[in-house]
């Protein structure tokens, strides 16, 4: 789950990590009170969560109150790549000497977190990481001790910081070190992280993402989910347990398992059409579960034949049987359905969907040949 | 011969008397593997599965007095971490863990710790293993796999199903089939399956089922290239799948351009290894 900036700096600044004492703003009146209170220059930055925000005009400066409530108000009507914004944040504008790069993040093949920086931060920190790999400094941090102070000296030193710094930045490493430890982050980073005029340091923007599996533990946290960067039916799937994305094709989907739902979108395309949706009832699916992910799946407009695809393991065919009868009386859809079941109680299942209208495969790949003829209007 | 379990195991189950803890315990009884134990914090004494089993309150407890070598966790994810530790110091060698939603820190504290203990875990987030006609550890269903020469090694559940049930619908068996779950931090990885298939009497060839996320089938095929001479065919699930998007498994995830299906295909195909285009054709190749 990923946290705005102004809620990621937030965070940051309860573990004492220096940032611009500005405030967030829903409308253009609010805008104008915080830059009042804050006088001088303000940025006015969109509170979206996509990359690339400057670019897209979303990120102005404004010299006063007046101009910031103006640019707020644009601001706030824009859509950055299909994402409205609700939200822009006000902070005093920042003289910079300099911006260094400081993330923490899992290091999936190292199996550890890894600290990560950079003197050559800022918006083409990805460009640095890509040409110039050898200007990211990289500290290994043990799961089991923590961050150690000499190890934020060695990054100090790496990306040559100015000695007078050296105690402000070991307090912005083990801020962020805990931010990402008691958040369950998978990643905290402050880019850029300023040496400002006054020569101290402050973290002029932040990111965070939370281990969705973590989230249980963390209810504050949870409670800031932006529910504008999830589909509808994404959200509606996620109350039932279902996980679905929606995809572009005509043939929609319902496997059990992750790595199976993928193989049969897969198929599916082997054999000449394109998979409408990634939909994975998961383990030990109800009637309920399975009924909800049909009614989901026919909703998409664009879906001209269904294919499920269950093999039973934990999930019982008989019990899928049900959820399909149950919602199929429901829904009563309109396109072909081709069903293939195999596995615990398939045969069972199979004898309960006899009397429903519904194409029946044996195999995987008879199954994916009969929803591509279908969705062509080739088999009723 | 197989790998990691066979009749010989002596299995404790962690989480014996929960719904989904007792059900499975119950097929892998009814399957002929030793389930020597369980545990449930309270319940020592009692016995489950109509005197089948007895209960403990405590891993290290059941292992002294039942000398249990092998454990697997039904725990939920909230206790996962503190199962995972607890096997790691009762004295079993071999530690499975089926539960899904574990949280990445808390796995990078148990890796961390096995890797000190140098005990072995499987999973989390996996179906567990099968030797078929010795031992069934975990949730892989027993009759769709019969005893033969093919190893096979899987990020995926019901993937896997589907590739035995194939197998043995030509008359191909497993020696061992071990699903290693698709988290991105976990225990036994592809790699150590492939060094103990290598050196497994038994198995004469290898399946190795791949998905997109990570680059841990790249590092397996850089493996297989060096060090295997057995015969491998491999699939990798996800080519359809649009990038950046998450597909259930945390590990599923293409991150910066990482760990696509064709990076992963290419680098298989470049170490000998023969992918396949669907899971039903994994058998077409082997017995051709």
């Amino acid at each position: 789950m990923k946290l705005h900036e102004y809620q990621s700096k937030q965070i940051f600044a309860q573990y004492g990590v220096p940032v611009p004492k500005g405030r967030v703003a829903s409308t253009p009146a609010e805008a104008r009170q915080i830059a009042q209170e804050l006088g001088g220059r303000v940025v006015i930055k969109s509170q979206v969560l996509v990359g690339g925000r400057g670019k897209a005009g979303g990120i102005k400066l404004a010299k006063d109150a007046e101009e910031a409530e103006k640019l707020a108000g644009d601001i706030l009507t824009m859509t950055i790549k299909g994402l409205p914004v609700r939200k822009v944040l006000v902070d005093p504008a920042a003289e910079i000497k300099t911006e260094i790069y400081l993330g923490i993040t899992n290091d999936r093949a190292a199996r550890r977190p890894v600290l990560m920086g950079s003197a050559a931060g800022g918006v083409d920190i990805e460009e640095v990481a890509a040409t110039t790999p050898e200007k990211i400094i990289k500290v290994h941090i043990d799961p089991l001790m923590g961050l150690q102070d000499y190890q934020i000296l060695d990054m100090a030193l790496g990306i040559e910081l100015p000695k007078e710094l050296w105690g402000e930045f070991n307090t912005v490493c083990q801020g962020l070190w805990r931010a990402y430890k008691e958040s369950d982050a998978t990643l905290a980073e402050i880019n850029p992280l300023a040496i400002l005029g006054d020569g101290h340091l402050a973290a002029l923007d932040g990111k965070m993402i939370l281990d969705e599996n973590a989230l249980y533990r963390h209810p504050e946290l949870a409670e800031k989910r932006d529910l504008d960067v999830e589909a509808e039916s994404e959200i509606e799937a996620n109350k039932y347990g279902l996980t679905y994305i929606k995809l572009e094709g005509e043939i929609g989907c319902m496997v059990n398992g992750a790595g199976l739902a993928m193989a049969t979108m897969d198929i599916i395309k082997h054999f000449g059409g394109e998979p409408a949706n990634f939909l994975d009832i998961g383990g030990g699916a109800t009637a309920e579960k399975v009924s909800a992910a049909i009614r989901i799946i026919l909703k998409d407009p664009n879906v001209k034949a269904v294919l499920f695809n269950i093999f039973g393991g934990i999930t019982r065919g008989d019990v899928v049987a049900e959820g399909i009868l149950t919602a199929l009386d429901e829904v009563k859809p309109s396109v072909p359905l081709v069903v293939r079941l195999a596995g615990t109680n398939a045969a069972e299942g199979r004898a309960m969907l006899a009397g429903a209208n519904m194409i029946t495969a044996e195999t995987l790949a008879e199954a994916a040949q009969k929803a591509v003829a279908a969705a062509k209007g080739e088999l009723k | 011969m197989s790998i990691l379990v066979d009749k010989n195991t002596r299995l404790v189950v962690q989480g014996v008397t929960g719904r989904e803890g007792l059900f499975h315990t119950e097929q892998m009884v009814n399957y002929g593997t030793q389930v020597v134990a369980g545990t449930r914090p309270g319940k020592g004494g009692e016995w489950v599965l109509d005197g089948k089993v007895p209960v403990f309150d405590s891993v290290k407890v059941a292992v002294e007095a039942t000398g249990a070598n092998t454990s697997i966790i039904f725990v939920p994810a909230k206790g996962a971490k503190d199962a995972m530790l607890e096997a790691a110091d009762s004295g079993v060698e071999f530690v499975v863990c089926l539960t899904e939603h574990v949280p990445v820190q808390d796995m990078m504290i148990v890796r961390s710790y096995y890797d000190q203990k140098g005990i072995r875990l499987l999973g989390p987030n996996c179906p567990g293993l099968l030797t078929p006609g010795e031992a069934k550890v975990g949730i892989i269903p027993g009759d769709i796999a019969i005893p033969g020469d093919v190893g096979v090694v899987s990020r995926s559940g019901t993937l896997t199903y589907e590739v035995l049930y194939a197998l043995k619908e030509r008359g191909m068996g497993a020696s061992t089939c071990v699903g290693i779950g698709g988290d991105p931090v976990n225990g036994t990885n592809f790699i150590d399956c492939l060094r103990m298939f290598e050196e497994d009497d038994q198995t004469d060839r290898v399946v190795m089922i791949g998905e997109i996320g990570g680059t841990d089938e790249e590092k397996a095929a850089e493996f297989i290239n060096k060090h295997m001479t057995k015969p491998v065919v491999s699939f990798i699930a996800g080519k359809t799948a649009p990038p950046g998007k998450r597909m259930g498994h945390a590990g599923a995830i293409v991150e910066g351009g990482e760990g696509t299906a064709a990076e992963k295909v290419k680098a298989l195909e470049k170490a000998g290894v023969r992918v396949a285009d669907h899971p039903e054709q994994i058998a077409e190749m082997l017995a051709g």
